[in-house]
């Protein structure tokens, strides 16, 4: 099992390269003159000159690479224009509140879609069946952004259950300590039950929104993936050898099943990570996201490219770990490795 | 699509000039006319379909009000008789404004998919044909795309090359990169020593003939469903990246950012503001994968679901 990590690890590598060289080339070599971009809208040539001696423009482009992956090994993502202060420290401060928020939605999601695919799978045809159907339709075609305003309308406006959009916490409520930065499990940590109960209140929206973007991926693979599993061979022989229909749906078809719904979560991770920017937008949630929005609407480079690249990495991070998982479901892949 | 099934004379090849270009398309459409009728949904994703194609075509032509005259005795109307769809801070016609904004979103996502479809089904034919060092380059820059977030990825290629709307066609192109090329690819890959290329080759035909002649015409349907499938996603994507404030600058009509000019009402209870917009962007992706779904059926009937 160490061995196939191992291998799957190096092969994380010209990924990486890859990622890291697209991320470079964004700023340097397509057209326009970076300097500018850096600098902002309101330079002037003097200053626009000076950043690139700073920044290093003028010398040549590989060299310019090595510099940067230099700064990257450093940890070293720029600083913003706006606010001056490094990019590194201001995505990892952030981070917490997106992934927060995405993991719930993904969770909250799981709990629905696995369900639902695996009773429309067993009752083919049953009214569970289409609703999953409808579902899966509807779910890919609803906009996210459009998703988190409808629940705002019904859920604030109409009929007063959840809290108003804007942010974490309200204004008045203090952060908890830092321990996790998620908030939910550091109120919980400090036994602070009231503040506990509002982070769920805001975040329960957002992640609502995100999960019923990423039902629809979800629910219509498992479906799938458990009709073909129910159709097979052993499946027919744990029947016809007496074993209860919980058991055989359970046991024998739900783990043969999962192996195409976990590779599905890869693709569910990249939407879910671009929807993440949109309905931080919506909520206005202080995560990686909506400080990248922020900065793009002032052409402000350095964090665009600092989230991008952030982004990227923890998706392929997120890939590598759905293969792991593959691995420990089904054994088979294991001993190929 | 129907009309002309039934208009189509039952089958007198002796009387027309061309005979056998007539059996032809007659089995096309009896075709699609089966499939239809199969599955209603696919007819209903042609009508809604030909709705938005009259309202990208017309529409400028068609709506009551000027979508950008605002009116300052009108302002936040809810919907009425007057106002279909309601008005909005400046008291322009909602209804007005999703309907011109049709065009744009519709040209924005075809164009970029236009663009995808040559490059990456360009690119896919040559890495499946040609295979070795070709395929080798191809492949590795779709991975690496698809390495990224996809919507992020658009993100930052707009922010790099500059807040205009033909960067967001250039950026939503080149996340659909990927896709494309291993359709083509894939496709292209097993007919690459089919029996009938092999007797194109034998008969004397050059390589790019042969791509251009053989193997095109044959991954054509399967492409054109891809292009269904993904213009959905491509509104999606470029309604997004309006939403948060790229590409269309107001006061254009454009459905995302039509949207989110409404999201600072909702929760003042304003709902049509962002409503119409957002279930006309919703309306336009259904109908998308819908077609797609349908165009799939009948291409491929294997993997129909």
């Amino acid at each position: 099992m160490l061995a196939t990590i191992g291998k799957r690890l190096l092969t994380v590598i010209p990924t990486l390269i890859g990622v890291v060289i697209v991320t470079f080339l964004l700023t340097r070599v397509l057209p326009g003159d970076p300097a500018v971009y850096f600098a902002g809208p309101a330079a002037t040539p003097e200053s626009i000159a000076e950043i690139r001696k700073n920044l290093g423009f003028d010398r040549p482009l590989p060299e310019q690479f090595v510099q940067y992956v230099n700064d990257l090994a450093h940890g070293d993502f720029g600083s913003s224009l706006s606010t001056g202060k490094p990019v590194a420290t201001e995505i990892t401060s952030r981070l917490p509140a997106s992934a927060e928020l995405t993991l719930l939605g993904l969770i909250v999601s799981l709990v629905i879609a696995v369900p639902l695919g695996i009773l429309a799978a067993v009752k083919q045809g049953s009214w569970v069946d289409h609703t999953c159907r409808i579902v899966a339709t509807a779910g890919v075609s609803l906009p996210v952004f459009f998703t988190g305003l409808l629940l705002v309308y019904i859920f604030y406006f109409q009929l007063g259950w959840s809290p108003a959009p804007v942010g974490r916490l309200d204004a008045f409520a203090t952060a908890p300590p830092h321990i996790t930065g998620f908030f939910l499990i550091d109120t919980l940590a400090v036994g602070d039950f009231e503040n506990f109960r509002a982070a769920f209140g805001q975040l329960i929206l957002p992640a609502m929104t995100l999960a019923i973007f990423s039902l629809a991926p979800i629910a219509r693979m498992t479906r799938a993936s458990m009709l073909a599993v129910l159709a097979s061979e052993f499946v027919r022989t744990a029947r016809a050898s007496g074993l209860d229909n919980r058991t055989v749906i359970l046991t024998y078809a739900f783990r043969n099943a999962m192996l195409p719904v976990v590779t599905t979560l890869g693709m569910v991770f990249s939407f879910l990570l671009g929807a993440n920017v949109l309905v931080e937008k919506v909520f206005a949630w202080p995560g990686i996201g909506s400080y990248a929005v922020e900065a793009l609407l002032q052409s402000d480079f350095a964090p665009v490219q600092g989230f991008v690249l952030t982004m990227a990495v923890l998706y392929v991070a997120l890939n590598l770990l759905i293969d792991i998982l593959y691995g420990v479901i089904d054994p088979r892949v294991r001993l190929e490795g | 699509m129907t009309e002309t099934v039934t208009m189509a004379p039952p089958a007198a090849p002796v009387a027309e000039p061309k005979p056998e270009a007539r059996p032809d398309t007659n089995s096309i459409f009896r075709h699609a006319r089966y499939v239809m009728s199969e599955n209603p949904v696919t007819g209903f994703a042609f009508a809604l379909f030909a709705l938005i194609a009259i309202c990208a075509l017309i529409g400028p032509y068609i709506v009551p009000y000027d979508p950008l005259a605002s009116d300052t005795t009108a302002t936040l109307q809810p919907p009425s008789v007057r106002h279909w769809f309601g008005t909005d801070q400046l008291g322009r016609d909602i209804f007005s404004r999703v309907v011109v904004a049709t065009r744009l979103d519709f040209v924005i996502a075809l164009s970029s998919v236009a663009l995808v479809f040559a490059f990456g089904g360009l690119a896919g034919i040559a890495a499946g044909f040609i295979g070795g060092w070709t395929d080798r380059i191809v492949s590795r820059l779709a991975d690496t795309i698809m390495a990224f977030p996809l919507f992020v990825l658009a993100m930052g290629i707009v922010a790099a090359l500059g807040n205009t709307v033909t960067n967001i066609v250039i950026a939503t192109a080149i996340i659909n990169f990927p896709l494309y090329v291993r359709v083509a690819r894939a496709e292209a890959n097993v007919r690459r020593d089919a029996g009938f290329v092999q007797a194109a080759r034998l008969s004397g035909n050059g390589e790019y003939r042969i791509v251009l002649m053989h193997i095109l015409p044959n991954i054509m349907p399967i492409m054109m469903v891809q292009v269904s499938l993904t213009m959905g996603y491509a509104i999606l994507n470029a309604a997004g990246l309006s939403f948060i404030g790229l590409g269309v600058k107001p006061p254009t009509p454009e459905w995302g950012i039509m949207v989110a000019e409404g999201a600072a009402n909702i929760i003042s209870g304003e709902w049509w503001i962002a409503l119409f917009p957002g279930a006309a962007l919703m309306i336009a992706v259904f109908c998308f994968n819908l077609l797609g779904d349908g165009l799939r059926d009948l291409v491929d009937p294997q993997r129909r679901t």
